[in-house]
């Protein structure tokens, strides 16, 4: 009997990514000597679940791995290893490793196999060394059971990983000179490594497939070993790890016989860490990271699948059951009717729209994940750049648990990298520069997720130095963004880092400042139909507010009439409507119309102008109606002739047949069958003031 | 032909029998007529043909694009054929039809709708003769034909529908930074 496993894989695959979050969070929130059990369970179970799945389905590279990684973090949740903060860096490490080889696995790419090679005997090593000792003397380490003596145990050889790049032949470099340069410092053992030997038919004679493990039964200095490997540093990987005489420690180290067969396996073999640190293992070690990151990058993203509450399908179930109820009721109404029923039917119509708009809600329900899917892989980041910054941050999330559409989720996630690497990179400052502003050391960055009315809320905090008003402002002009400050408001500066083309970092780092950047991610914001705001307080912080809706599929519309033609205002974006008297009017330069509005003036928009809408029913501003919309915290008046109802409408994309239609999010289907636009207010400012520059720039 | 009769061409295009029937006669071209021209299109390309019904216009849209339309819960363009290829516009009549079409673009399988005078008959491929078309210097034009066929004694165009609309669907919007100073 055979069962197609490759159906099971992408469960597999799903699985054991959310595994790695929960690993890869779990280590962040570890700190060194302490030790919380539940914690450690955690990624344990996390582990241990990966290695039994790649087990089955034969990934054997990563099981193999994993077993390692599992094997350490057993050690540590039984106790007899203290919580170092080399260790659980290096299962960080690991943890990226790792997602690289599931990730190559799932796209059918090869695993770059050097690389878990040498994070490998990274984790043996620590896994080999004395676990108490090694990490430095933390309060409270109990001692472990294999005993401190270990300290002080003479190197009795060396283990070394020695992976050729495959061009090394073309540089005159001969491998096996080396290592019968090896064996000459002592007595030798060779193991080669054939996997990656091509088929004979590819063989290129000038390329070099073999690694090689080699132990080295001398006790020579790393020095000397060092110098063998000196003209071919750059055209390999590899590493030199000590082997020390400490027998006790190797039989904790190895409570998996499995282990002693493999030859990679050196769970056998103790070596003492401090020394390990070898300048030949560091480098490699970087270079580890620095790979898994760029695998990282390219990923491809999955399969369309969606985990499921199993209480949300238990509700949409009994909703159907009772749509079913109403429908043979109406069913048989219909049967035998007359007038006299009218009222029955009424009734049940009434339970159907109920039972419908229950329905619909909670299929809406499906879509919805709590936004700790996308703000999980925050503290990694935080932490990673905040160390190759230097600088102190403190990350801190609230609202994990806002619920919101699966969409947002996915397309929300780049765009708030980016807003997160700003903050680290612009807005916090060098710890000595707080101190001299007279503040805490260590900046603080909030990641906020809330519901308000209809929308969600994202906002992202620093208490950094704030943006700089000045050199945004003479940025703008120097890049002709605008032509001159005017009366331009200090938050419509802060806006015009949203403009194409804006970039104030003067010196361009590889975190942020390339220029190409704000202006994305308010586009990509505005196609999921939400707007971006930004405060900043100098020298106190600043704050990115991004509203998103609630959901993609459905919102509450206003129609309006302009013409004979309808178009839907999302609710949410209307603050009011009125009807102007020809005292509010005001034009500047003889064309751009203003109202006044409480004590503001406000733009108005034309919309039979700005859409080009044929026979409108008035061109006179005090006969038609103006709808005050917001959009990306400004307020305008749009002309339109008359106001219809308000519904709900199913957002339908344009995109799909056509393209994007500027001043649009989408179409909707009215009840009549015909279609209407919903009008995205944010871009229909913007294709406004095109049409009417001179109106944008004086007032608002 | 009649509204009712295109439908009858479209019931025939679903038909099972139609794949074995392709394998003994070859290609197969719906023709459409626009002013006193021919036009033909790959049949397998059409979805479905139906009669002129009022669109939603699209603001700021070239003029031979129409509006949309609903058709089963998708928002269709409707491109005006005459208009497209910079002929005078023809007040709409019972005759007039709208072949929906699927086109091929970068971005995957697009729907449109296109308006024609009328739908005149389907081509055999094996009965005609397909020449390389010349160049009308009409660049847009030249593209999206794919070939000449004579059909008792007349051109048919055959056109290209994936050229046809390419550079509507493929365009991407202009962004503001090009017209904002």
């Amino acid at each position: 009997m055979s069962i197609d496993m490759a159906q099971f894989h992408q469960v597999f695959f799903e699985e054991s990514f959310e595994g790695l979050d929960i690993m890869e969070s779990g280590l962040l929130g570890m700190q060194p000597g302490e030790v919380d059990s539940e914690e450690i369970n955690a990624i344990f179970r996390a582990a241990h679940s990966i290695k039994g799945g790649a087990g089955t389905f034969g990934f054997t590279d990563i099981s193999s791995f994993t077993h390692i990684m599992e094997t350490l973090l057993d050690e540590m949740r039984d106790g007899r290893r203290d919580v170092t903060a080399e260790a659980v860096e290096a299962l960080l490490k690991s943890v990226d490793i790792l997602r690289h080889m599931m990730t190559a696995t799932q796209d059918g790419d090869d695993i770059d196999l050097d690389v878990v090679k040498i994070q490998q005997a990274e984790l043996e090593r620590i896994l080999a060394s004395d676990g108490s000792g090694a990490a430095g003397q933390e309060s409270g380490s109990s001692a472990s059971d294999e005993g401190t003596a270990s300290t002080g145990e003479e190197i009795i050889g060396w283990k070394i990983v020695f992976n050729p790049h495959d061009t090394i032949l073309r540089s005159g470099n001969d491998p096996y000179r080396i290592i019968r340069e090896l064996s000459e410092l002592g007595e030798t053992e060779v193991n080669c490594d054939t996997d990656q030997l091509p088929d004979l038919k590819d063989f290129d004679v000038e390329s070099y497939h073999l690694s090689w493990d080699i132990r080295l039964n001398a006790a020579v200095e790393q020095q000397a070993i060092n110098e063998i490997f000196d003209w071919v540093e750059d055209e390999c990987d590899m590493a030199i790890v000590p082997i020390t005489d400490g027998a006790p420690s190797a039989q904790a180290a190895a409570p998996h016989p499995e282990e002693v067969k493999k030859p990679e396996a050196v769970a056998t073999e103790t070596t003492a860490a401090p020394s390990a640190k070898s300048a030949a293992a560091k480098p490699a070690a970087n270079k580890t990271a620095a790979k898994a990151g760029g695998a990282k990058g390219g990923a491809k993203s999955g399969g369309g699948s969606i985990r499921v509450d199993t209480a949300k399908i238990d509700s949409l179930i009994n909703m159907v059951g009772e749509l079913v109820i109403t429908q043979s009721m109406l069913g048989m109404l219909g049967e035998d009717f007359d007038m006299s029923r009218v009222e029955k039917l009424n009734e049940g119509l009434g339970q159907l729209e109920r039972h419908t708009r229950e329905l619909q809600e909670s299929v809406m329900q499906i879509r919805m994940l709590p936004i700790s899917f996308t703000f999980s892989r925050f503290p990694r980041l935080v932490h990673d750049l905040s160390t190759k910054m230097g600088k102190k941050i403190e990350l801190e999330m609230i609202g994990e648990e806002t619920e919101v559409d699966k969409t947002v989720i996915e397309k929300i996630g780049d765009p708030l990298v980016h807003l997160v690497r700003n903050s680290l990179d612009h807005g916090i400052e060098m710890p000595e520069d707080r101190v001299a502003a007279g503040k805490s050391e260590t900046g603080k960055i909030q990641l906020i997720a809330s519901h308000k009315g209809g929308n969600i809320v994202i906002e992202i905090r620093d208490d950094g130095k704030g943006l700089d008003r000045d050199r945004i402002l003479s940025k703008a002009i120097e890049k002709g963004v605008i032509s001159d400050a005017g009366n331009l408001s200090d938050k419509q500066i802060y806006e015009l880092i949203f403009e194409a083309g804006f970039s104030t970092a003067e010196q361009i780092s590889d975190v942020s400042g390339r220029g190409v950047g704000m202006d994305v991610v308010r586009r990509n914001i505005n196609e999921l139909g939400g707007g971006i705001e930004i405060e900043s307080d100098p020298g106190k912080g600043s704050a990115i507010i991004i509203r998103l809706p609630l959901t993609l599929a459905i919102l509450d519309g206003q129609s309006i009439k302009v013409g004979d033609e309808t178009y839907i205002v999302p609710l949410v974006s209307i603050v009011e409507s009125i009807q102007c008297k020809p005292d509010m009017l005001n034009k500047v330069a003889g064309k751009g119309e203003t109202f006044k509005l409480r004590e503001a003036y406000l733009p108005i928009i034309r919309m039979h102008e700005v859409f080009g809408v044929e026979n409108p029913i008035s061109t006179d501003i005090t006969e038609g109606l103006l709808v005050v919309v917001e959009g990306d915290g400004q307020r305008c008046g749009l002309f339109v002739d008359e106001l219809l109802g308000q519904h709900q409408v199913v957002i339908k994309s344009l995109e799909t047949n056509y393209k994007k239609v500027d001043g649009t999010s989408g179409a909707t289907i009215l009840g009549d069958g015909s279609v209407a636009l919903i009008l995205d207010i944010p871009d229909l400012m913007r294709l406004a003031r095109r049409h009417q520059p001179i109106q944008f720039l004086k007032s608002a | 032909m009649s509204a009712q009769a295109a439908a009858e061409v479209e019931k025939e295009k679903d038909q099972e029998t139609e794949k074995a029937l392709l394998d003994v006669v070859g290609d197969q071209y719906l023709t459409f007529r626009l002013a006193e021209e021919d036009y033909g299109i790959d049949i397998l390309r059409v979805q479905e043909i139906r009669g002129w019904d009022e669109v939603t216009r699209l603001p700021n849209a070239p003029e031979y694009v129409r509006g949309v339309v609903n058709i089963r819960g998708t928002i269709v363009p409707v491109y005006d054929l005459r208009l497209k290829f910079s002929m005078p516009f023809r007040e709409y009549t019972k005759n007039t039809v709208v072949i929906v079409i699927r086109t091929e673009t970068l971005k995957g399988s697009k729907s449109v709708g296109v308006v024609v005078d009328a739908v005149a008959d389907v081509l055999h491929g094996h009965l005609i003769d397909i020449t390389q078309s010349p160049d009308f210097g009409h660049e847009q034009m030249t593209e999206a034909i794919s070939g000449l066929a004579t059909f008792q004694d007349k051109m048919v165009v055959l056109l290209d529908v994936d050229k046809l609309v390419k550079d509507d669907a493929d365009e991407v919007s202009e962004d503001e930074e090009v017209t904002e100073e």
